[in-house]
């Protein structure tokens, strides 16, 4: 029992991603019609359109026109994460985070982590991935980002069959577990600089209570956008920085009680 | 010789991490637009109906597959990697399985983008929108000549018995064959105005690699241009007209009788 409250968001986290796979794979293998689609695009209820608001904003930058569900679809999702839920897709939705945080976990089962690489990457990488992914599809008139996402390759796989597409998860995967820690979400992947951009002032927020904390440095070393957790030790208040995907393994390794998930306008700053 | 030591400032050090950056990123640039130019260059490619101009509907689907899960034949395909076809995209091979021309057409209204455009395949009647399938127009069936074996004189008209749009986008020509002398010739023709190019033609052919295909139109039809003109048919001399920038040449005619003309002089002069 312990066991499952120490993991509590890990397991619910689980839970959601694939139960929309689950759901996708019902509505188009079974004729289960809860949620159709796919990631990119899809009807909730056969009434609700959602639509993935980064691939939208692609499809306008090659110029076309599109019809209002889509729209109404992408609104609706950038409202969500942007009002409540932060960068959560990545934690909570996005199937290639099963992928990267297995590849985090074996790194650190074998101590990879324990001999430092030199690889030159920074976390700001993925705004330039994401403004030149903007750029290339004015330039290709076709969503760029779209056409080589390992994000869409999984996802759209899982429901419509894969092909070669274990490769480019495979690669993912390679690249995250020798490469770069937490490389592709953490560096590279435009979706989450997108998100983390739009969601830099939503309301859930982890909070860290300073007093509380002994300074173990257990959650930094989970944490996989590690440097948002640059308050730790130093004083109270809310994780503010929009890279923070909202995971919650900070707070189920935290053995202090030193950090909890909190409503933004709640948390008291700087205490 | 001395050298002075230049300090590294903070402006320098941020001008030239930001010169780094748009390198690198005209550089990775560079390589994703090649990619992505070669990726979408599927020419064969059979879309749904209803799909807009390739170029138009690249740009527009956002790969999310309710097209394919609409379908109730299981026809369409999304583009996987190793497809060889832009990724994500929804495709059918007719050979498989060709398209059935639901009357309903299921696969079009649920696009989310509109890169399925139920304009393309509705009339409108009685001043209501009705979906049409037979204004699809997903590709136009092609005729190999030499591997059809009508053209052998064998009776055969699987393709024109499959055409859902009968009679009209495929229909059989009598001719006599010579070689026998008392049998006809009858062979399948295919009209690409009434053709939607759903394939079951293509899916019924008897030979071995199918005899009639469907092609997108790009790739199957030719292009007159503009400059000839059935001058018998008045409906097609209509096309001068609506040709801009082509004025029709109108000489003077002299008001010269012939042989004035002829006298005048200057035609031989040096």
């Amino acid at each position: 029992m312990s066991k499952i409250l120490k993991y509590r968001f890990l397991i619910a986290r689980r839970f959601t991603q694939l139960l929309i796979l689950g759901l996708y794979i019902a509505a188009h293998v079974y004729g289960v019609k809860i949620l159709e689609g796919n990631l990119s695009s899809s009807l909730f209820l056969g009434t609700i359109p959602l639509a993935d608001p980064f691939a939208l904003l692609q499809i306008f930058a090659t110029g076309a026109v599109v019809t209002m569900d889509v729209i109404v679809g992408a609104v609706i999702i950038a409202l969500f994460y942007a009002v409540i839920g932060g960068r959560a897709f990545c934690a909570w939705v996005c199937p290639v985070n099963m992928v990267t945080d297995l590849a985090n976990w074996l790194r650190r089962k074998l101590a990879l982590d324990k001999v430092e690489r030199k690889v030159w990457l920074g976390r700001n990488v993925r705004y330039w991935v994401l403004g030149l992914t903007f750029v290339i599809s004015a330039i290709t008139g076709l969503a760029a980002f779209e056409i080589v996402s390992p994000i869409g390759i999984l996802q759209r796989g899982v429901v419509f069959g894969m092909g070669m597409g274990g490769a480019a998860v495979l690669s993912i995967f390679f690249f995250d577990l020798f490469a770069v820690k937490n490389g592709w979400c953490g560096h590279v992947c435009p979706l989450g600089g997108f998100y983390a951009t739009i969601g830099k002032y939503s309301l859930i927020r982890v909070q860290h209570d300073q007093p509380s904390c002994t300074l173990c440095m257990r959650c930094k070393e989970i944490c996989p956008e590690k440097p948002v957790l640059g308050i730790i030790g130093k004083h109270s208040g809310a994780i503010t920085m929009g890279e923070c995907i909202n995971c919650g393994r900070c707070i189920e390794v935290c053995e202090d009680n030193a950090l909890s998930f909190g409503v933004r306008s709640y948390i008291k700053q700087h205490g | 010789m001395k050298t002075t030591k230049q300090p590294i400032t903070e402006r320098r050090k941020f001008i030239t991490l930001m010169a780094q950056s748009v390198g690198l990123s005209a550089l990775g640039g560079m390589v994703w637009t090649g990619y992505i130019e070669e990726a979408k260059a599927a020419p064969l490619l059979l879309r749904p109906p209803g799909a807009r101009p390739e170029k138009e509907f690249l740009s527009m689907c956002i790969k999310c597959g309710q097209c394919v899960s609409a379908c109730p034949f299981d026809t369409l395909h999304l583009a996987k990697p190793g497809d060889q076809k832009p990724i994500g995209t929804p495709y059918f091979i007719p050979r498989e399985i060709p398209c059935y021309m639901c009357t309903d057409i299921p696969c079009v209204p649920v696009c989310p983008t509109g890169a399925l455009d139920e304009e393309l395949v509705s009339v409108i009647e009685d001043g209501q929108k009705r979906l049409e399938i037979e204004k699809a127009r997903m590709g136009v069936a092609v005729v190999d000549i030499e591997s059809c074996i009508a053209y052998w004189g064998i009776q055969c008209d699987a393709c024109y018995r499959a055409c859902p749009v009968l009679d009209s986008a495929i229909y059989l020509e009598y001719r006599r064959n010579e070689r026998t002398g008392k049998h006809a010739y009858l062979i399948p023709i295919v009209n690409s105005d009434a053709c939607t190019g759903c394939g079951l033609c293509e899916r019924a052919c008897v030979t071995e690699k199918p005899a009639i295909f469907v092609r997108p139109h790009e790739i199957a039809q030719g292009n007159i241009g503009k400059h000839y003109i059935k001058g018998w048919d008045s409906a097609d001399e209509s096309r001068i007209d609506a040709i801009k920038g082509l004025e029709p040449t109108v000489t003077k005619r002299s008001e010269q009788a012939p042989q004035d003309y002829l006298n005048a002089g200057g035609l031989f002069d040096e």
